[in-house]
């Protein structure tokens, strides 16, 4: 990455490509996966790295389309302006004229093809070229059943990323959110753009919070199936799940700790909300905190060293922190009288969370290296919520309204590329970002 | 006279509140459809998980409608973030303490509401809030804290939908609910 060109390309340049880009894939019914993106970018002199990503040789003998997954991967990321690349096609194997494409601005180049086995799968490969030095950067070759191919066409995005960015992928990674259609509420797991949901639970009563355990193979949630808050724990794969906090009142909030053996609750069974530690399987709570206000929506800091938490303990809804066993808090926002639904970059170094001005709810990070620094709205929307960080968090993924429904969106942390996950009648909420790994 | 007159409403209420916990579901009066309503009316009727816990399905949690309890108020409305009962309400917490009272085996579970603006989580500690200070004003009354759960719904189960203030205002609520 560090030895390729990038350009800083003007709004009028991405908008341009943009449009031509989306034009052809809609007209493209071949290529499903990236056309029901909408992609927003706004700003001016965002850093991209152009890339151009040619139709796979035969992906069109598939139901999928990896290179427009990887692409539409890609743009999302904010890091890459996608370069059209029209008809063009070739594979691995090829040796594209690298002067041909400079000229057609990109920096890097992709191209690959799709060959059905005899034993029924697919062999996926790719080859991704520096355009700049005319060098290989790299390619793979992978064999998967039917079903993997959007994986495995994530799974390239990632390794494009990761060669041209230095940082880990999160295309291959998952999401779980809620659906509500009517009375009816689901709690679906997703790739992380939002395509393959699977059913993890239907009920006809309210989830919420749902908190992907630190191994990516559980999730908490909180279900009013018994016609209140009890927390239960799930394992995706099987549906095996267990209620670990199902006491007098109000059970809510799970937040896992680092280590995937206790979580933050918030319990009212003492009267009041308050933050608990409990085991995984429901064990032993201990009260973290004593407040006479609301303390909950805790989060615990990746390397474990805090629990974010939102509290009106000083008379309107703030962000503090306290150390994982408890004890006193630190205030951590200061402007605004409503701020809440912290979530933590993995480094530590950025908060996101919803604030309220007059009316609007909107999503901002807080630089929490930087002392003094000021929060930064990143949406233009009003109804922003439950914001979650990617793993490698240069992503957040949040709820919204728009078009009078909840949807889920994905932004970089500048708020400059936007991506409106796909849905189809039903309202989407309470999304949250799985781990590496699945 | 007056307070004859509340005994017997309050001994009314009571048996009606009783004979509700043990009345069959299909044998209840039918629940009066409310615009707006329909994600609360089809409560413990859905299906999936929640199939098991029919014996909460005669319960209607948006509660003003149910014939059988026509005499018994059971909405407390609050202003935005605050939890506190406002004194218009005074008789709604009045009637269904000396039903509580006067029937020590009654059970009810308070229900907090919020609108829908904010977090499904703060909003579900503000309704737990607003449940609980309904639970504190019936106990100072003389109900018995065992005879009360206070619950929170925040504002996962609206009585309106809508995003005007009238639509938030009557969202902004507890409930009780025989248990």
């Amino acid at each position: 990455m560090t030895r390729m060109a990038f350009e800083s390309s003007s709004l009028s340049q991405i908008r341009f490509s943009r449009r031509s880009a989306c034009g052809s894939l809609l007209a493209l019914a071949a290529w499903p996966a990236a056309a029901q993106f909408r992609v927003e970018i706004s700003g001016v002199g965002a850093t991209q790295l152009p890339i151009a990503i040619v139709r796979f040789r035969d992906e069109d003998k598939t139901n999928q389309s990896p290179s427009a997954i990887i692409r539409a991967d890609l743009e999302r990321s904010g890091a890459f302006r996608i370069v059209d690349t029209g008809q063009a096609s070739f594979d691995e194997a090829s040796r594209p004229d690298m002067a041909q494409w400079r000229g057609r601005t990109a920096d890097a180049l992709v191209g690959g093809s799709v060959t059905r086995l005899a034993d029924g799968r697919y062999d996926i490969r790719f080859k991704l070229w520096d355009v700049v030095k005319g060098s290989e950067l790299g390619g793979q070759s992978n064999a998967v059943e039917t079903p993997e191919l959007r994986l495995a066409a994530h799974r390239i995005a990632d390794f494009i990323y990761e060669k041209l960015t230095g940082e880990k992928g999160v295309f291959s990674t998952r999401i779980a959110y809620v659906t509500k259609s009517g009375s009816r509420y689901t709690l679906r797991v997703a790739d992380a753009d939002g395509e393959n949901g699977q059913v993890a639970l239907n009920s006809g009563q309210p989830i919420i919070s749902p908190a992907w355990s630190p191994n990516g193979k559980e999730l908490a949630y909180v279900s009013f199936e018994r016609q209140k808050a009890v927390v239960f724990v799930h394992t995706v794969a099987t549906g095996e799940r267990r209620a670990i906090a199902d006491f007098r009142g109000s059970n809510s909030a799970p937040a896992w700790a680092p280590d995937g053996e206790r979580l933050a609750v918030t319990l009212s069974r003492d009267g009041g909300s308050q933050l608990f530690s409990i085991g995984r399987n429901g064990g032993d709570p201990r009260r973290l905190a004593t407040s006479p206000a609301i303390d909950t929506e805790a989060e615990y800091s990746a390397d474990g060293r805090f629990i974010y938490f939102t509290s009106d303990r000083g008379g309107s809804p703030q962000i503090y922190r306290m150390a994982p066993g408890g004890g006193g808090a630190e205030r951590v926002t200061f402007s605004g009288a409503y701020n809440i639904s912290p979530t933590v970059s993995p480094d530590g170094r950025t908060l996101a969370y919803v604030t309220r001005a007059g009316n609007a709810f909107r999503l901002v990070v807080l630089d929490l290296a930087t002392p003094g620094a000021q929060p930064l709205p990143i949406t233009d929307t009003s109804d922003d919520e439950h914001p979650s960080f990617a793993p490698n968090g240069r992503l957040l993924i949040y709820a919204t309204r728009a078009g009078g429904r909840s949807v889920l969106m994905t932004t970089t942390l500048d708020g400059k590329i936007k991506a409106r996950l796909p849905s189809q009648t039903a309202d989407l909420r309470e999304p949250v970002w799985g781990p590496y790994g699945r | 006279m007056k307070s004859l007159h509340r005994h017997l409403l309050a001994a009314v209420a009571a048996a009606s509140l009783a004979a509700c916990s043990s009345v069959p579901l299909d044998s209840q009066a039918p629940v009066e459809s409310r615009t707006g309503a329909t994600s609360t009316t089809g409560a413990g009727t859905g299906g999936g998980a929640s199939s098991s816990q029919t014996r909460v399905a005669p319960v209607d949690v948006t509660g003003t409608s149910n014939v059988n309890f026509s005499n018994l108020p059971r909405v407390v409305y609050f202003d935005f973030d605050s939890y506190v009962v406002k004194d218009e309400y005074r008789p709604v917490i009045e009637v269904n303490a000396k039903a509580l009272t006067t029937n020590r085996k009654m059970k009810m579970a308070v229900e907090g509401h919020t609108d829908d603006r904010g977090s499904s989580e703060y909003n579900l500690a503000l309704g737990q809030r607003r449940a609980e200070a309904v639970v504190k004003s019936l106990t100072l009354l003389g109900a018995d804290p065992t005879q009360l759960e206070a619950v929170s719904f925040g504002k996962e189960r609206p009585a309106v939908q809508g995003e005007t203030e009238e639509a938030w205002a009557k969202n902004r609520r507890a409930e009780l609910a025989s248990r």
